[in-house]
């Protein structure tokens, strides 16, 4: 793997000018997630309405890897349905971890600049962290961390 | 050592012989992707060198059993050479008795010693506990527990912007409740060396008895625990050259005998009954069950040879790699050096404005160099210079100038990747 692959210029631009970022007024779901392993933070805020994402938001210190994740997941999931946000966090977890054939149909688009990150055991966790964070606020989750099991996103039953 | 041993070795010096020394350890030949390995990461854990292998290769294949235990051949050579790695390490450390050489899992596992044997049976509800800023968390958790348990209270020296101790503050914060101190010898993650003579004689001044944690002293700094006069000293084998699961803790023959026992089992005892166990004398008292025979007699072997070279010649070169290395990352715009000790190990942690600290190891990973990146399980000093992390360039003898100008060449490739 040569990790210039992964530093392509989307995911650079993505950390140097993250889109939605900073905290909704009127947000009606939050959380946060920690990464422990390198104390990287992020904090979610989202506008759930009749179960569609109207608006999202994130803030947070943390890696180019993980900024450009998150700056790229609020344009993904923006004004999409909370089943079809709960897809691509799925589906993006799968990529991470060198799980998704990428050949077979998916919604990921752009996203999959990130598959390089499977090549990258101690990274993957850092592109991760944002769509964990936006599973744990869907799910009125406060608080969560790439080492809790308990609000890993359960497999959809069309995976 | 003695000034007319170094002179006896004024060759190590010369480049040459240091490049002799780098072709002891096998894994510097490696390539990572192509490239060759350029290993800055020696404040984690440190390279072993053939002549250790090879010590763990005969005992595995020509001296293993258990020791203290049997009559046979076999466990009497094991007993004798685990026996011999103690005389060693004591040795190294100039203690004045064997028996005040515990074999533990590691430093960690040598603090824990320490707070339970020492701590919870010595300190009581009130009692104040003295710790520092640039204390790894392994010497700050354990003393958290046992405040929590006895309702004893930690006090914190702070430090300054170049990352030094506030000596004066520390000599502030002793009064009649003041009951211990842990002191750590050098900062792992800024390289700061404190001044710990000093602060040893201020807190027996006072009665307290102080545990140094020196995982990242024994490897560069001669230690001499006699003359520190410090009651408690720990460091593991993997950051001298030895092998991961075994470190000592030194302790005072008289500390030792009053402490309570940490973990109970086998060896530990000298008669059991279900009514009542009488322990065994020390350094036996603080070794249950098997210990890590072969790991121990390789960290004997490991320390031979740093004696061999001299760890007076190793702390001279490795300053100067320091100095080379410090010089050249001072003079790049956008990084900054955390941590500017007078008194310093080779150890450079620093921040690339605009970079976080994992996408900077993730990028020199690339050109097969491995630093350590993120908060160097010691939060509370990230949190005094207002970083999330930093990355981390740690030296050992085995490193060479060019690996500094490969590091340098890095930073530029990270810097113009974020341009």
């Amino acid at each position: 793997m040569h990790t210039n692959s992964l530093y392509q210029e989307v995911i650079l631009d993505h950390n140097r000018k993250p889109r939605n970022y900073g905290k909704l007024d009127h947000a009606n779901h939050h959380a946060v997630g920690h990464n422990p392993l390198c104390g990287d933070r992020l904090d979610i805020t989202l506008q759930l309405d009749d179960d569609q994402i109207n608006n999202i938001a994130f803030q947070g210190e943390s890696c180019a890897i993980c900024k450009a994740s998150a700056s790229m997941m609020t344009t993904a999931v923006k004004g999409k349905s909370r089943a079809d946000a709960e897809t691509l966090i799925h589906e993006f977890r799968e990529l991470a971890t060198g799980k998704l054939d990428i050949n077979q149909p998916h919604h990921l688009g752009r996203l999959t600049v990130f598959s390089g990150i499977r090549d990258l055991p101690t990274r993957v966790k850092c592109a991760i962290l944002p769509w964990h964070t936006l599973h744990a606020a869907l799910n009125s989750i406060d608080s969560t961390s790439t080492e809790s099991t308990e609000s890993a996103p359960p497999v959809p039953d069309n995976a | 050592m003695t000034p007319a041993n170094t002179s006896l070795k004024p060759e190590i010096s010369s480049s040459f012989e240091w490049e002799k020394i780098r072709a002891d350890f096998p894994i510097l030949q490696l390539k990572i992707d192509g490239k060759p390995l350029i290993y800055l990461d020696n404040a984690a854990s440190c390279q072993m060198p053939q002549q250790v292998i090879d010590r763990l290769v005969r005992y595995q294949t020509t001296q293993h059993a258990n020791i203290n235990r049997a009559v046979h051949y076999l466990s009497e050579v094991a007993t004798l050479e685990y026996h011999n790695a103690r005389c060693k390490l004591q040795q190294f450390i100039n203690a004045r008795e064997d028996r005040e050489v515990i074999f533990t899992s590691g430093t960690t596992d040598s603090i824990n010693l320490v707070m339970h044997g020492y701590g919870r049976k010595f300190i009581k509800a009130g009692d104040e506990i003295i710790l520092t800023t640039l204390e790894h968390h392994s010497n700050i958790v354990p003393w958290q527990m046992l405040a929590n348990e006895k309702g004893a209270k930690i006090r914190v020296v702070p430090i300054n912007d170049n990352g030094e101790l506030e000596v004066d503050e520390y000599e502030k914060l002793f009064n009649e409740r003041t009951k211990f101190v842990g002191l750590i010898h050098v900062s792992n993650a800024l390289g700061t060396i404190n001044p710990i003579k000093r602060m040893i004689d201020f807190a027996h001044r006072h009665g307290v008895p102080v545990l140094i944690d020196g995982a990242q002293a024994a490897p560069h700094i001669p230690i001499d625990v006699q003359a520190l006069d410090c009651d408690f000293y720990a460091f593991s084998a993997h950051k001298l050259c030895g092998p991961t699961g075994v470190g000592i803790l030194y302790g005072k023959a008289a500390l030792l005998e009053a402490m309570q026992p940490f973990k109970g089992g086998g060896d530990m005892i000298a008669s059991v009954t279900f009514e009542e166990t009488t322990y065994n004398t020390i350094p036996h008292k603080f070794e249950a069950g098997t210990p890590p025979i072969a790991a121990a007699i390789g960290f004997g072997a490991a320390v031979d040879y740093l004696m061999d070279i001299g760890i007076e010649p190793i702390a001279a070169y490795e300053s100067s790699l320091l100095e080379y290395a410090t010089g050249c990352l001072s003079d790049m715009p956008g990084v900054k050096i955390i941590g500017t000790a007078a008194e310093k190990t080779a150890v450079i942690s620093f921040t690339i404005d605009g970079v976080h600290p994992h996408d900077v190891g993730t990028i020199l990973n690339q050109d097969g160099i491995a630093v350590r990146t993120g908060h160097h399980c010691a939060q509370p000093i990230m949190q005094r210079f207002n970083v999330p992390a930093t990355s981390r360039a740690s030296f050992a003898f085995y490193n060479k100038k060019t690996e500094v100008d490969a590091l340098v060449a890095g930073i530029k490739t990270v810097q113009k990747i974020f341009l």
